[in-house]
């Protein structure tokens, strides 16, 4: 790295590298020099003027956003001349500006009104008409209201280089300038809300929370979305067990500021009118509504009587419960209901790709490595749709570093933009001399490729000669935890043999179970009658499965539990609970209630998740992670690399279900803002 | 031909204007057209711009900038292309002399481009018109096929091994494409807004390329520069800008025209020989020297001022862009200040905060005050609003509003004051609005 | 979308004179040329120009609205443009336009009601020296005087 370049700022002697800017070198050493449309990652506007300071040698006032440091540069960022263009240059931004603070969604947190509190005037000069234009909604999700625009084009370029989709613009010029969205009168886009959230004012605001609270009301929840797998840090902003929203402004996680819908908005599926918030018996051949003690009771009784016969049970667990949740689910069944019947929807080949790559250090990348490594190739997926964040992060990647990025996927992606090199099928191979040319590679696969196709594909990145590191795709929240925690009748937690016959999903379906308890899972998604003899279901919501069970416990949604999860890059993150839904129960607790209702829970150990967790710590390979990192909030990367795993693979039973931006399963069926961004396009048609 | 012309003009430039086809390319090559471009041809490209450096040119479009010094900071031996980039979005109010360059001498500035890229080897170039001189557009495009039919563009100039090709690109109407880096955004098909600066045109230009930008009058200078060298060119001038400098008398004047003088010309002969006098026999009150983005002069700041770069700094306004306007004893200044920011707040980019709402108040305070309902306190705050743009915005546009309006507050304070007596305009019935 | 050949090959040969890869460059030519055309800059025009340079239909949108020649709704066969900036305002160019108005008893970018002429106050158009100027379409009228106006006026109303 070249030498640092030596500046003086406000008469603090200062280093910072060569090429920061002035602006950033200052932020480095503690000074504060305000911007509105500076921001760190994006590309330079130098239109809010906020960021003017004086530099020596130079008559003018500058921009510290634009200006790079230079050697023995004299940087004064406090005195009377800059202090008067602040407070004049705010004074600007407020003439057209409607004061309509106690009722905007931003107030308390404006960014506008933090400057004018520090830097501004106490009153205006400006006694003549604003400019004014109605409010307008551009989409189920986005709000937009011109006046209190300040024309920062922080939205404008989120949007464009952040997302890819520039769906966003500017029209007209000068003082009646406006941000306009691409279909003219409506927003056709990933309906993300970074326009949303970045927005340092209130000009842009979310259909899901504009008009609820006041900022300082909320309480605010750092916790992982349960959506898709790749593991984003969403702040749920909560009141009196409601949530209000989700953002992530403080950039924390592994995702920063990134959020999809999903992270952002579709944490609605919680107070869904269908939310069910007691448990259901059925009797007569109906489901009726009964305390949790009943319940309990029916679950616990109906297990003991089975095993006392040594009744066949079948475990479906999901991709969604926490790890702690599945390591005491399979442990529940393999301890206590003695069956290795126990199974989860499997959406990618982890366990192909860890035998594959045995004896190997450092070949799983994380979230961060997208972003770092120098060349990325992606196969089979459309990342920008599936897998937003990864998508986001190979964007920025090549944005700020130029990282040669390589797609092979059979349609259009958006990755097309900026690839080095795009093959519309599965020839990744003919790609080979270009990639042997690159320094390092990142190779992220989807459930096209499984079996011995991945082995195939770990010989070739391992014959490249090159440092590479791999993503096996997974679907949801927890996938990677499901497989971790030993969710397959073939494989115990940290993928230790468990030289157990087993049935799978399909055939528990089909078999003549005792009792089938599937916790979190939908098996019966769009049909099929059930054949076990008992069935017990978890879940949020009466599903295609829940419909068919004897007893159904209403279960906590991630949002209402602590825990932890896996991300697709095998990233561990603690979920924090936000709120509390009258009725339902996280899934660990209700187990816990069964094993105690059963008389066996002392075999099983507290259900508290951090106890469980130790325990994981303990047992599960890979799951060695750093507590500290986790318990603050942090990503531990996982790594269950040992030895060969010599099972069967069963490629036959893994199958993504490609959920688009606007749905995510059972979830995504009941939140209304997936629903409503889905209805407004079909109407529009 | 638009005004007869002075005895007291130097016709360097415009010494074909009002000849019979003067823009044919016959013409042309009969009155010595396109020998500065074989000369150049036959000469180093340091040569060429040494000789444009001993010429004192300075950039006509406003800013005054010498122009070899400019061409000297395009990288040369850059790999990328190089671009020629012509300026004739002539937005500057008060400002109609490009026009007359380019209808009566088309190939003067093609021969300008050409000798422009022999210095930075560039092999392209565009003119940039404004949209409403689509006239001249026509007028352009048949001096261009001309050239080509005749191979003064081209593969292969003349068999000088130069090649060249030179387009016109139209602009739709935005002053401040008249900016260069809004001019190059416009031409990349954006909207005119300007770049962040440095990295200068120079070096990063039309198409991200090193490009030279220049004033179609700049360019058209330079075949004389060139054919006769620079020291001649030079001595026409003053010490520090050499040449003369087409200059449009506009206003209160009875023989309104584009004149080309000598840079040094004084402004009271100009205003009194050149253009006839003050029309209707009135006294001067207020004088523009080159469009409407200078500060302006009072009667008695004219006295003894020349027309150039440095009579005008000392007395704290700028030559500008030739754009003389000249008001007599009867015009309204506040008329005048609520004008020019109507002016600036429609064209105002919109990008920064300061143009964009320094701009717009103005324009809604002085029309207020205008129309009497002003106060005594909007007096200071319209020289205030003002002067709180000037050297912050994020291009000079903010500092063309600054200046006129805050130099009218300044100089003219009484007459604001006496419109809070003499409500609305106490100037509006003394008749300065008699046409010609 | 299909324009007359002349237009064709003018939209042709702007899609050639800039670097590869640099059609977006033809944007604002291809709309004005387009806009003298069709009448105005329609939704129809937009998205035609969007295709053939490559972008997209909100792309043309921010940089046609940014440009005061380029217009969304039609404007009349003849369009009336009365500069009433500084120079042109010190020799009654404002008079003219009041004059314009009444005269046609139009406002600021309005169209006659039988869309045959529209109106609009212009800033400079490099007529300063022969002020007060008006621009009819793109032709320059010079050194207006209120008959003449009046003149030009009935002329272009006879003429419809």
């Amino acid at each position: 790295m070249a030498d640092p370049v030596k500046l003086t700022i406000n008469g603090q002697e200062i280093q910072a590298a060569p090429g920061t800017l002035v602006i950033d070198a200052a932020k480095q050493a503690g000074i504060e020099v305000p911007a509105f449309c500076y921001y760190e990652g994006l590309s330079l506007q130098a239109a809010c003027r906020m960021c003017l300071v004086e530099i020596e040698k130079t008559p003018k006032l500058q921009t510290a956003c634009t200006v790079p440091v230079a050697e023995g540069m004299v940087v004064r960022t406090e005195t009377q001349q800059v202090h008067t263009a602040r407070k004049y240059m705010l004074e600007y931004l407020l003439t057209n500006h409607p004061l309509d603070c106690p009722v905007c969604d931003k107030g308390g947190e404006c960014e506008l009104q933090d400057m004018t509190f520090r830097y501004g005037v106490g009153e205006s000069r400006f006694t003549e008409e604003k400019v004014h234009t109605p409010e307008k909604q551009f989409s189920p999700v986005v709000f937009f209201d011109a006046p209190r625009c300040i024309l920062c084009y922080r939205c404008v370029r989120i949007c464009d280089e952040g997302m890819g989709v520039t769906a966003l613009g500017v029209i007209n010029r000068g003082v009646v300038s406006e941000i306009a969205p691409n279909k003219g009168d409506h927003l056709e886009c990933d309906e993300c809300g970074a326009c949303i959230d970045i927005c340092p004012v209130g000009a842009l605001t979310s259909g899901a929370y504009r008009y609820k609270t006041r900022p300082w009301e909320m309480t605010h929840v750092g916790t992982i979305c349960t959506h898709c797998a790749d593991g984003c840090k969403t702040t749920l902003g909560t009141r009196n067990d409601q949530i209000i929203r989700g953002n992530n402004r403080d950039r924390s996680g592994i995702n920063g500021e990134f959020l999809c819908i999903k992270g952002r908005y579709g944490f609605d599926f919680y107070d869904h009118p269908d939310r069910l918030q007691a448990p259901l018996v059925r009797r007569n051949g109906k489901l009726e509504e009964v305390s949790w003690s009943q319940a309990l009771t029916a679950v616990a009784s109906k297990f003991n009587e089975a095993l006392g016969r040594s009744g066949s049970f079948g475990v479906i667990g999901s991709n969604h419960t926490t790890n702690e949740e599945n390591f005491y689910l399979q442990k529940f069944a393999r301890e206590v209901l003695k069956t290795n019947h126990i199974d989860h929807h499997r959406t990618g080949d982890v366990v192909t790709l860890l035998d594959a790559l045995s004896g190997k250090q450092d070949k799983l990348a994380t979230v961060a490595d997208l972003y770092e490594r120098q060349a990325i190739l992606v196969i089979g997926a459309d990342l920008a749709t599936e897998h937003p964040l990864l998508s986001f992060q190979i964007r920025a990647n090549y944005r700020h570093h130029k990282a040669h990025i390589y797609v092979v996927t059979p349609a259009a992606v958006r990755e097309d933009k900026y690839a080095t090199a795009k093959i519309r099928g599965r020839d990744y191979a003919s790609l080979r001399d270009q990639l042997k040319a690159e320094p390092e590679l990142v190779i992220l696969f989807d459930d096209s490729v499984k079996g011995d196709d991945v082995r195939k594909l770990v010989e070739f990145g391992e014959s490249l000669g090159i440092p590479v590191k791999y993503v096996p795709l997974v679907d949801y929240s927890n996938s990677r935890g499901a497989v971790d925690m030993g969710l397959t009748p073939e494989l115990l937690p940290g993928y230790q043999i468990s030289g157990q016959p087993g049935m799978h999903v399909h055939e528990m379906l089909d078999a003549d179970l005792d009792v089938l308890w599937v916790i979190g899972a939908n098996p019966f998604k769009g049909g099929g009658q059930r054949k076990a003899r008992f069935l017990v279901v978890q879940d949020m919501f009466l599903t295609d499965t829940a419909q068919q069970a004897d007893v159904v416990l209403p279960a906590a949604s991630a949002y209402e539990k602590n825990g932890s999860v896996t991300n697709v890059t095998g990233e561990v993150q603690r979920l924090k609970r936000g709120i509390n839904t009258m009725g339902a129960k996280p899934d660990l607790e209700i187990m816990g209630f069964i094993a105690r209702e059963m008389g066996v829970a002392a075999a099983l150990g507290p259900w508290v998740p951090d106890v469980v967790f130790e325990q994981i710590r303990k047992i599960v390979r890979g799951y060695q992670v750093p507590l500290p990192v986790v318990a603050t909030g942090g990503a531990a990367q996982t790594m269950p690399l040992n030895g060969r795993i010599p099972v069967p693979g069963r490629p036959d039973l893994i199958r993504s279900d490609h959920n688009g931006l606007f749905d995510s399963g059972t979830l995504g069926r009941y939140s209304r803002v997936l629903h409503s961004v889905v209805e407004s396009r079909s109407n529009r048609q | 031909m638009y005004n007869e012309p002075s005895p007291l003009e130097t016709r360097i430039l415009s010494r074909r204007f009002g000849k019979p086809n003067s823009a044919s390319i016959d013409t042309y090559l009969a009155d010595d057209g396109y020998k500065a471009f074989l000369k150049a041809s036959r000469m180093k490209p340091e040569e060429i711009i040494e000789e444009v450096k001993i010429s004192n040119l300075r950039g006509r479009g406003g800013a005054g900038f010498p122009t070899g010094m400019k061409w000297s900071f395009v990288p040369r031996n850059s790999p990328k292309p190089k671009y020629i980039v012509v300026n004739a979005d002539e937005s500057e109010p008060g400002t109609c002399k490009d026009r007359l360059l380019m209808e009566y001498d088309p190939h003067q500035l093609i021969e300008g481009c050409l000798i422009a890229g022999l210095s930075v080897d560039a092999h392209a170039g565009y003119i940039y018109v404004r949209g409403e001189y689509r006239y001249l557009i026509d007028i352009l495009d048949k001096a261009l096929a001309e050239a080509y039919d005749k191979g003064w563009l081209g593969k292969n100039i003349q068999g000088s091994g130069f090649d060249f090709d030179l387009y016109t690109h139209t602009g739709a109407g935005a002053y401040e494409c008249g900016e260069e880096s809004a001019l190059l955004e416009s031409l990349e098909g954006k909207r005119g807004v300007p770049r962040i600066r440095p990295p200068f045109p120079a070096v990063v230009g039309a198409f991200q390329c090193p490009t030279i930008l220049n004033n179609v009058e700049t360019y058209c200078a330079v075949p004389a520069i060139i054919r006769d060298g620079g020291k001649a060119f030079a001595d026409l001038g003053v010490p520090k800008a050499g040449g003369t400098k087409l200059t449009c008398l506009t206003g209160h004047i009875n023989k309104p025209g584009v004149y080309e003088l000598k840079l040094g010309f004084p402004v009271m002969k100009m205003i009194e020989e050149v253009g006839g006098g003050m029309r209707n026999g009135k006294k001067l009150k207020a004088f523009i020297p080159g469009g409407s983005s200078c500060p302006v002069l009072t009667a008695a700041e004219c006295e003894g001022a020349t027309m150039d770069y440095d009579s005008m700094a000392s007395r704290k306004s700028m030559l500008g862009s030739g754009g003389v306007v000249v008001m007599d004893e009867d015009t309204c200044m506040v008329k005048v200040a609520l004008r020019i920011i109507r002016f600036y707040a429609h064209e105002s980019c919109g990008w920064c905060i300061p143009c964009r709402e320094g701009t717009t108040w103005l324009r809604k305070l002085l029309t207020r005050f205008h129309q009497g309902q002003g106060t005594r306190s909007d007096i200071d705050l319209i020289g205030d609003v003002s002067r709180n743009m000037l050297g912050r915005t994020f291009c000079p546009l903010g500092d063309a509003a600054s200046l006129p309006t805050t130099s009218i507050v300044e100089k003219f304070r009484h007459e604001f004051e006496d419109h809070l007596n003499g409500k609305p305009c106490p100037y509006e019935h003394a008749g300065q609005m008699v046409t010609v | 979308m299909t324009f007359s050949p002349q237009l064709e090959a003018r939209f042709e040969k702007l899609l050639k004179i800039y670097p590869p890869g640099r059609q977006r460059s033809a944007m604002i030519p291809m709309l004005l040329y387009g806009q003298d055309e069709v009448g105005s800059v329609s939704d129809e025009l937009i998205e035609e120009v969007a295709k053939r340079i490559g972008v997209t239909p909100l792309q043309v949108n921010e940089v046609l609205s940014y440009y005061s020649m380029l217009h969304r709704k039609p404007l009349g066969k003849h369009h009336v443009q009365v500069c009433t900036n500084i120079s042109c305002l010190l020799t009654g160019g404002d008079k003219l336009w009041e004059q314009a108005c009444e005269k046609l008893g139009i406002g600021h970018k309005e169209v006659s009601a039988d869309g045959q002429i529209s109106l609009e106050e212009v800033e400079c158009i490099g007529a300063c020296s022969w002020a007060p100027a008006i621009q009819v379409n793109y032709d320059f009228y010079h050194k207006v005087t209120p008959e003449q106006l009046d003149r030009l006026l009935d002329g272009l109303k006879k003429n419809v």
